[in-house]
């Protein structure tokens, strides 16, 4: 128990993260982002690169896209998700010219976002250096309409969504960086925000669980529906979420990094479960359902890497997501600003360049939990004004997608409807 | 909770029978085990490296290994009270690959690489 005079310094520091207020720009359909980004789309792997050209130097600008020439409604929703997020202030769509992905339908969908966008085929515009001549000179044009475009608003944590995703956990994870993660969630929820965590299939075991925290029998049965479809999923394609970095830093099992991947979803009830490309409907806490549904093709393995997993969270409008690793790590991610948190000062230590926060200190006892997730809750808060996370400032923006099958809204969801 | 010793593990839940070092110990030297139980000390059997498990209590093949308060696999084979817990003793109820991962560096030991 903290001493009465350690209660009072946590009111203390309570009362001025509350108002912690910051500038962020306003989009037309009145969402709120934290970056005023463009994106460039490509949708196929045969336009990545010239995409990756187009932005080779415009730090404010992101790059995403389809690597298939055959189109997936997943893949076509997450991208648009993502192009209209409130990070982003313009879109470039860009395309070869052969694959079934249309980048003019992208642009139309972003354009009736309020956004500017514009879209090209690089078949119809020469060759690798013409076209990225010509992808520059609309990138310019794009980028002089975001601004003005852009209206600057106050904003606080009610106008927040943040993700939380682990990767590269180890023995500390469970003990301090999911947890100090889970009580800066706790806090967020209850200062109007919205917080979403995902990794569903590192829920093993604690379905029980899951369902206890839900708010609601509407919440516990789709919980029970999504625990239900991910241990079929797992055990048919026989893959566990638990990796040989996991078992060198002391996890021996699925079950046990399990039950402390669950620890960053703090300890506020859960509102439901939302699918990639879905937003929370209200604020709240939520999981992401990640997990492919039945499908003739059985469409990707479900987690096939951290990248993956941010940005799903993104997709469903994080403007932050924070990654809580004990083995450390160095990516970042397009669209929204990555922090990273570890639990293990060794690896704080050995990668300070890449590691926001050291959440260690609760084990070494220098921090209290609650001393820890109110520092976490003042950098988020920076961040959010503009300071760029560690991974913001080495130029990390990763981005994956792939092949998946889901069905949004969800099957059971249509059917209530 | 306030840890001082290098030489100290975690139990998160009373009913565990495994705990996680917060710093890496030695073998043979005592460890002072802290969480929601009485402070206890118990002996190391081998080293055991930071963020992995030391068994809190002699446990039986077949048992199952508690840590949160749940169960987080089996035991493939007696363990010693202050033996090192993981892959070469403890097993998954439900992950197939279990049991074929390099105790050290977690590396899968099932596939051919031919």
């Amino acid at each position: 128990m903290p001493e009465p005079a350690a209660n009072q310094a946590i009111a203390r520091s309570s009362g001025r993260i509350a108002d912690r207020a910051w500038t962020g720009y306003l989009r037309p359909d009145g969402r709120k982002g934290i970056r005023n980004h463009l994106l460039v789309v490509y949708t196929v792997e045969c336009a990545s690169f010239v995409a990756q050209e187009i932005a080779r130097d415009e730090p404010d600008t992101h790059v995403i896209g389809f690597p298939g020439c055959y189109d997936n409604d997943y893949a076509i929703r997450v991208m648009l998700a993502l192009a209209t997020h409130p990070n982003i202030g313009g879109v470039l769509a860009v395309g070869l010219g052969c694959e079934y992905t249309q980048p003019h339908r992208i642009a139309e969908a972003v354009r009736a976002s309020g956004r500017p966008a514009e879209s090209f085929f690089i078949q119809e515009h020469g060759g690798t250096r013409t076209s990225v001549a010509y992808g520059k000179e609309l990138l310019a044009s794009l980028r002089a309409r975001a601004a003005e475009g852009a209206v600057k608003v106050p904003m606080t944590w009610a106008d927040l969504t943040i993700g939380a995703e682990c990767g590269g956990s180890d023995g500390t994870s469970g003990l301090a960086g999911n947890p100090v993660v889970g009580r800066a969630f706790d806090r967020l929820v209850d200062l109007g925000g919205s917080a979403i965590f995902e990794e569903v299939v590192e829920m093993i075991g604690l379905r029980d669980l899951m369902i206890s925290r839900a708010v609601s029998p509407q919440a516990a049965q789709q919980l029970g529906a999504t625990y239900d479809k991910m241990l079929s999923y797992c055990k048919a394609v026989r893959q566990y979420s638990v990796a040989p970095g996991n078992f060198a830093g002391g996890l021996t099992t699925i079950e046990e990094k399990s039950m402390g991947a669950f620890a960053k979803g703090g300890s506020r009830r859960i509102q439901g479960v939302i699918r990639v490309s879905e937003r929370p409907p209200h604020p709240g806490l939520w999981i992401l359902d990640s997990v492919p549904d039945e499908h003739f093709m059985q469409f990707g393995y479900t987690n096939p890497n951290d990248t993956e997993g941010i940005m799903d969270l993104i997709a469903a409008g994080a403007q932050i997501v924070l990654f809580i690793t004990g083995r450390g790590s160095v990516i970042g991610s397009a669209v929204a600003p990555l922090i990273k948190v570890t639990g293990n000062t060794r690896t704080y230590r050995n990668m300070t360049e890449d590691m926001d926060f050291n959440a260690g200190r609760v084990l070494s006892g220098e921090l209290t939990m609650d001393e820890a997730a109110a520092e976490l809750m003042d950098l988020i808060a920076d961040v959010a004004s503009g300071q760029p996370s560690k991974p913001e400032r080495l130029g990390h923006r990763e981005f994956f997608l792939m092949y998946k099958h889901q069905d949004v809204p969800s099957l059971e969801a249509g059917c209530r409807a | 909770m306030s840890v001082e010793s290098a030489a100290s593990a975690f139990q998160v839940h009373a009913s565990d029978n495994v705990a996680t070092l917060l710093a890496e110990a030695a073998a043979s030297v005592p460890l002072q085990i802290v969480g929601p139980a009485p402070n206890s000390t118990l002996a190391t059997r081998e080293k055991i490296e930071l963020g992995h498990k030391v068994a809190l209590t002699a446990i039986p093949e077949g048992a199952p290994i508690v840590k949160f308060g749940i169960v987080i696999g089996i035991a493939m084979r007696p363990i010693a009270r202050g033996e090192w817990v993981h892959l070469h003793n403890c097993r998954s109820q439900l992950d197939e690959r279990s049991g074929h991962f390099d105790v050290h560096t977690g590396e899968p030991g099932d596939n051919a690489y031919a």
